[in-house]
């Protein structure tokens, strides 16, 4: 038996497009994993990973076709196999745990009946010995009531608690290679540690090799032995992790790297503005009448600052933007602007107040009318609250297109002819075209590419220090506010539970426990912080991983 | 330099149509363009292209096809080629002009439904309910029965049913429309509705709505020759489709086949149009389903 | 859940009576009356008033109502303008007929438009599917007169194996109902089967594309039991849907149906009714097939509400 369990050569999958055409996702990739060793897969959307990691089982989603290159598993060529081989070996020594549980699970039968099927229909295990299994993988994994939560739908358990079924579900037969796509992305930062942790426990004590599938360094640095970095569907660079985080060779790795790192601002302690340019003062609001979704928040904005707010969901801080901007009227408290209270009503401002509060959303494709051209989205403000027409209209969009670092020839272009960075520029642009005093961002660079998101970052820095423009920056992204934020106010639920200089919130100790919890899940580019974590402020967490010594 | 500006497709000229939609057409909507584009024409040219006229006398009953007459006669001695082709006048233009009439209402009644909400929305959508409650035909049988088949009884009829239909599509569309963040970004500028609906809405909405006009015209027209078919609709002797299949029915016991060229015809249409409806569905759901292709 | 189907039945009722206003509604809206309708040309003051005075057209709209919602709630139907018999027993004969026809060509149109729809989606995009598509779109395009027509002249008249006329009486044994009632079945059946294959098709195509499909092939279970253990009970909702929908319209095309093979049912009752402008005939047929439609309607969405597993097991 060699340790060598999987090797990809010279892979190549076409995709058809939804025009006809077919175009190469993966080209010619070389891939090498052996027994118990984790591999990450690192790239941006558009990467090709996660193809990758089902060619390993030698799947394609439909629409895509491998054309190319051998699939070599424990010694046999997959490609060269029929179907009904693979089939055999799908789930049973080859496993795959998907991005999103709560889409992968049959909504209309129960956990057990799912996750026992493998071992079953494969002739693995009988049903008694396949639940039993089933319910000592839960206990491993630290769910609530392992006997019982099997005989759940998977529509009465949580998310975080459906990965780990799902988690589960893989491991029953004792797969040797385990896929692993974005396991943990559309969780929120607290419940994907503990996630992490746990299944990173169980595949070091079963020993599976797996490809880890992410666009996040540091979550696959805590759990990587290697690291293969993709880009449009070629490999660009592979190593050890420690080589990849800290000595990259290529400069697409170093831009991932550090893109984490684009803007930085000095870590001082910031006091109080005196004279806000937004203050919100004792406001609660709710959607229904019944349920409050805002608690008395009090928040303030000075001028040329960047105030972050953040929380988890459901911590209502894009409820709070909407109060902002009189989409939804607090039932109690109000909002001053520049030291006059704001009337609480979108129709009752003035067409002043409206222009000098602006906001840009979180997805760029349908924050602008597919139908208008840059140059209509941009200068229609123009039109609407300074009067601009003709040629001064003209020039003023050029100009504005020329502070988002775009060449006047994108005036003609369509949205749906732009790329999401661009996209979004344009959207800044057509805040930036108000003149306003503040800028309302909701998780503007959540849908963006890393990469793509430092630039965008760097603009609004950039734009921040030539027109004193103050940002109310909207994100669950903690890692970014580090380094942008002026100030931080941390919510949960509905209330403020902490709020100050960033420096004094992300250094502990924090004053709140659930600050405290929240800055400790951030994860950070290095290879022991998951360690370290684990061990310092395990207290915090609900996990009872073993810590390596 | 970063990233950012690599992937972009060159530059294309701007265009305000897309011609690209007919060229992408496959050969059956092709052929159901041509159907549709053939029709139009005789409805327009209608008395020019004629062999005989409406009611004239040409020869003996029901009398096989000739080279004189490529259809035949009908049941009292017409020529039918003849009264197709004036029975496409009535025909295709009572049914455009319920579907024109239905659609005037429905779509005004849905976009205001969806973009004021609440009580005008609750009250609309009520109505309609109510009105959808009962089969189309059974409601029409009972206003005939009253009314009697005068065109525009006709025409009224088919308007006010079939505009519940385009008010429940067009509501459904603009709601659609209206949720989407670029609409907001209006609304938070502070523009007014009318801005919001002709400029932000509307041109959104444009292709859904014109498959559905598709679909209504083919409903509205079945539907006149059905009437007339059980003797309800067009009164004899205007030529309608319909009619025509009723008079010449009988035939059908003694082997003539009169009875089905006009029949056939009312099915030319109807597919011709649905062929072109359904590349228009399968070009948008093509476009939604290209945006949601982009994780790999 | 309970909370949820009470809400619908509630509405159902709602609804009927909603429907019944409407009918009604739907016979007050001549700018004369219906006594000047029904003399036409002959009206004169005298025989408007004679006829208006026996029809009781002369107290308000609200009482007529209520008193013939009263009546028919209590199986009287009214009296037919033209012979004055009582309108019950004519649609109880016929009304039986009606659902004898709409039964059989149900019967056969489910099961095939259902298997095809599983079998279309199943081997998507292949020449089984597009063949299926193109022919559905002729049928659903076809009106239904024209198909019975079709039938008649290739079946009854050229081969002689069925009658063309659907005249049934009392004393015909079962399989001499039966051969009557094939081909205004099978042409019932034509276009119905069409719609509901599409929809099926549609459904299922929906189903296999979600991601716990995929995840089902990735654990390597073979294809048909991906299909029938992990598709099916999640597609069984749209298609019950679909089915009742169907029957819905099935009444609505059986009335034409009826008419081209001279059917003795409600539907040609009620057409000949139409012709002849006898109002209370038309009332009470009118309210029945709405009544039956509304009651499909309801059951379809009942069902789907009793087939959804996240309704069944709340959290």
């Amino acid at each position: 038996m060699s340790d060598l369990l999987l090797e990809m050569r010279k892979l190549r999958v076409e995709a058809r497009g939804a025009d006809g055409a077919t175009n190469r996702i993966v080209n010619d990739v070389d891939l090498k994993l052996e027994r118990g060793e984790v591999l990450g897969l690192i790239g941006e959307s558009g990467a090709g990973k996660s193809t990758i990691g089902l060619a390993a089982m030698a799947f394609a989603r439909t629409g895509c076709r491998i054309t190319g290159g051998q699939v070599i598993f424990d010694g046999t060529d997959l490609m060269t196999q029929d179907e009904e081989t693979l089939r055999e070996m799908r789930g049973v020594r080859a496993a795959y745990i998907a991005q999103s549980a709560a889409a992968s699970f049959n909504p209309a039968k129960r956990l057990n009946d799912q996750v026992c099927e493998v071992a079953i229909r494969h002739g693995v295990m009988s049903e008694q010995d396949a639940v039993k299994r089933a319910v000592e993988l839960y206990g491993k994994l630290h769910l609530p009531d392992p006997d019982s939560i099997g005989r759940r739908y998977p529509h009465q358990v949580s998310g975080g608690q459906l990965q780990r079924v799902m988690s589960a579900m893989a491991m029953t037969c004792g797969p040797d290679l385990l896929i692993l796509d974005e396991p943990t992305t559309a969780l929120d930062v607290t419940t994907q540690i503990e996630v992490l942790a746990t299944v990173r426990d169980l595949i070091r004590q079963n020993n599976n090799a797996s490809l880890y599938i992410t666009h996040d360094l540091a979550v696959v640095a805590q759990i990587a032995d290697r690291i293969m970095v993709l880009r449009d569907g070629e490999m660009v660079e592979e190593g050890p992790t420690d080589k990849i985080l800290n000595d990259p060779d290529e400069a697409y790795t170093k831009e991932l790297v550090s893109a984490r790192q684009a803007v930085v601002k000095p870590r001082i302690q910031v006091a109080l503005p005196e004279h806000p340019v937004v203050a919100i003062k004792n406001v609660t609001a709710s959607y229904d009448g019944r349920v409050d979704v805002l608690k008395k928040i009090d928040v303030v904005i000075g001028k040329g600052e960047t105030v972050a707010i953040v929380g988890e969901s459901g911590s209502g801080k894009s409820t709070l933007a909407r109060v902002v901007t009189g989409l939804l009227p607090p039932r109690e408290g109000h909002v001053e602007f520049n030291g006059k209270p704001l009337s609480a009503a979108l129709r009752q401002r003035s067409k002043d107040d409206l222009r000098r509060i602006q906001m840009i959303y979180q997805m760029p494709d349908v924050a602008m009318n597919p139908r208008q051209s840059v140059a209509e989205i941009i200068g229609r403000p123009l039109t609407f609250y300074f009067g601009l027409t003709g040629q001064k209209r003209d020039r003023r969009v050029i100009e504005l297109l020329a502070q988002i670092d775009m060449d006047p020839v994108f005036a003609e272009r369509l949205p749906g002819q732009l790329s999401g960075g661009q996209k979004q520029r344009v959207c800044i642009a057509r805040a930036l075209a108000a003149e306003p005093d503040i800028i309302i961002c909701d998780e503007v660079t959540s849908a963006l590419d890393q990469v793509v998101a430092a630039g965008i970052l760097k603009l609004l820095d950039r734009l921040q220090k030539a027109t004193d423009i103050a940002y109310m920056f909207i994100t669950h992204d903690l890692g970014i506010v580090k380094n942008i934020a002026d100030r931080t106010v941390v919510m949960y639920q509905g209330d403020v539970v902490e709020q100050g200089s960033t420096v004094d919130i992300f250094t502990p100790p924090q004053k709140e426990d659930y600050t405290r919890k929240l800055i400790a899940s951030v994860p950070e580019m290095r290879t022991d912080w998951l360690d370290e974590v684990l061990r310092e402020r395990g207290d915090l967490f609900d996990i009872d991983a073993k810590v390596p010594a | 330099m970063t990233s950012i500006d690599q992937d972009v497709p060159p530059a294309l000229p701007r265009r305000r149509f897309d011609w690209r939609f007919f060229v992408d057409m496959p050969l059956a909507s092709k052929i159901g363009m041509f159907i549709i584009l053939v029709n139009l024409a005789v409805v327009v040219l209608g008395g020019w292209l004629a062999p005989n006229g409406e009611t004239e006398f040409v020869g003996g009953i029901w009398m096989p096809p000739s080279a004189e007459h490529l259809f035949g006669t009908d049941q009292i001695g017409r020529d039918i080629l003849s009264r197709i082709i004036y029975g496409a006048r009535t025909s295709v233009l009572i049914a455009l002009g319920a579907t024109l009439l239905s659609f005037s209402m429905g779509i005004l009644m849905g976009f205001s439904a969806a973009v004021m909400g609440g009580a005008v929305d609750q009250v609309f959508s009520r109505i309609v309910d109510a009105l959808m409650a009962i089969p189309t035909l059974i409601l029409a049988l009972v206003v005939i029965s009253v009314l009697g088949s005068e065109v525009y009884v006709l025409i009224l009829v088919i308007a006010v049913l079939d505009s519940t239909r385009v008010f429940r599509l067009s509501r459904a569309i603009a709601m659609d429309v209206t949720v989407m963040e670029f609409v907001e970004a209006a609304r938070l500028r502070g523009e007014g509705l009318w801005w919001l609906m002709r400029r932000e809405i509307l041109p959104n909405t444009v292709m859904p709505l014109i498959a559905e006009f598709g679909l209504r015209f083919c409903f509205a027209f079945l539907f006149v020759a059905a009437l007339s078919f059980l003797g309800l609709g067009v009164q004899p002797p205007h030529a309608d489709w319909g009619g025509m299949v009723k008079e010449n029915y009988n035939g059908l016991s003694y082997g003539i086949i009169a009875s089905l060229f006009p029949a056939g015809a009312i099915a030319l249409l109807t597919i011709g149009v649905n062929l072109v409806v359904d590349y228009i569905l399968a070009r948008q759901n093509r476009s939604a389903a290209a945006f949601e292709e982009q994780e790999l | 859940m309970l909370n949820l189907l009470l809400r619908r039945l509630a509405l159902g009722v709602l609804t009927l009576w909603a429907v019944s206003v409407i009918i009604f509604a739907g016979t007050e809206i001549l700018p004369g009356d219906v006594a000047t309708a029904i003399l036409g040309q002959s009206a004169t003051p005298e025989n408007t008033a004679a006829i208006r005075l026996k029809l009781g057209l002369n107290r308000p709209p609200q009482e007529r109502y209520i008193e013939w919602l009263g009546d028919f709630l209590q199986g009287d139907l009214g009296m037919s303008l033209s012979g004055q018999k009582p309108i019950a027993p004519q649609v109880g004969f016929r009304l039986g007929n009606t659902l004898m026809l709409a039964f059989f060509a149900a019967v056969i149109a489910v099961p095939l438009a259902i298997t095809l729809g599983l079998v279309a989606a199943i081997k998507q995009g292949t020449v089984f599917d597009r063949a299926i598509s193109i022919l559905t779109l002729c049928a659903i395009s076809l009106p239904e007169y024209l198909v019975g027509g079709i039938l008649v002249v290739v079946v009854a008249v050229n081969l002689r194996w069925l009658p063309s006329l659907s005249n049934v009486s009392d004393d015909m044994t079962f399989w001499q109902v039966l051969s009557i009632l094939i081909l205004p079945a099978v042409t019932l059946t034509l276009v119905t089967v069409a719609h509901m294959m599409r929809m099926t098709r549609a459904a299922v195509i929906g189903v296999m594309n979600s991601p716990y499909i995929e995840m089902a092939q990735l654990k390597g279970i073979r294809n048909w039991r991906v299909v029938v253990q992990h598709a099916l009970p999640n597609v069984l909702s749209p298609i019950i849907n679909v089915v009742v929908l169907n029957l819905a319209y099935l009444v609505v095309g059986v009335v034409i149906v009826e008419v081209v093979f001279v059917y003795p049912g409600m539907g040609k009752f009620m057409v000949d009714a139409v012709s002849k402008r006898d109002v209370p005939v038309v009332q009470a047929c009118g309210l029945i097939f709405a009544m039956i439609y509304v009651g499909l309607n309801m059951t379809a969405d009942i069902l789907s509400i009793l087939a959804n597993p996240r309704l069944r097991h709340p959290k």
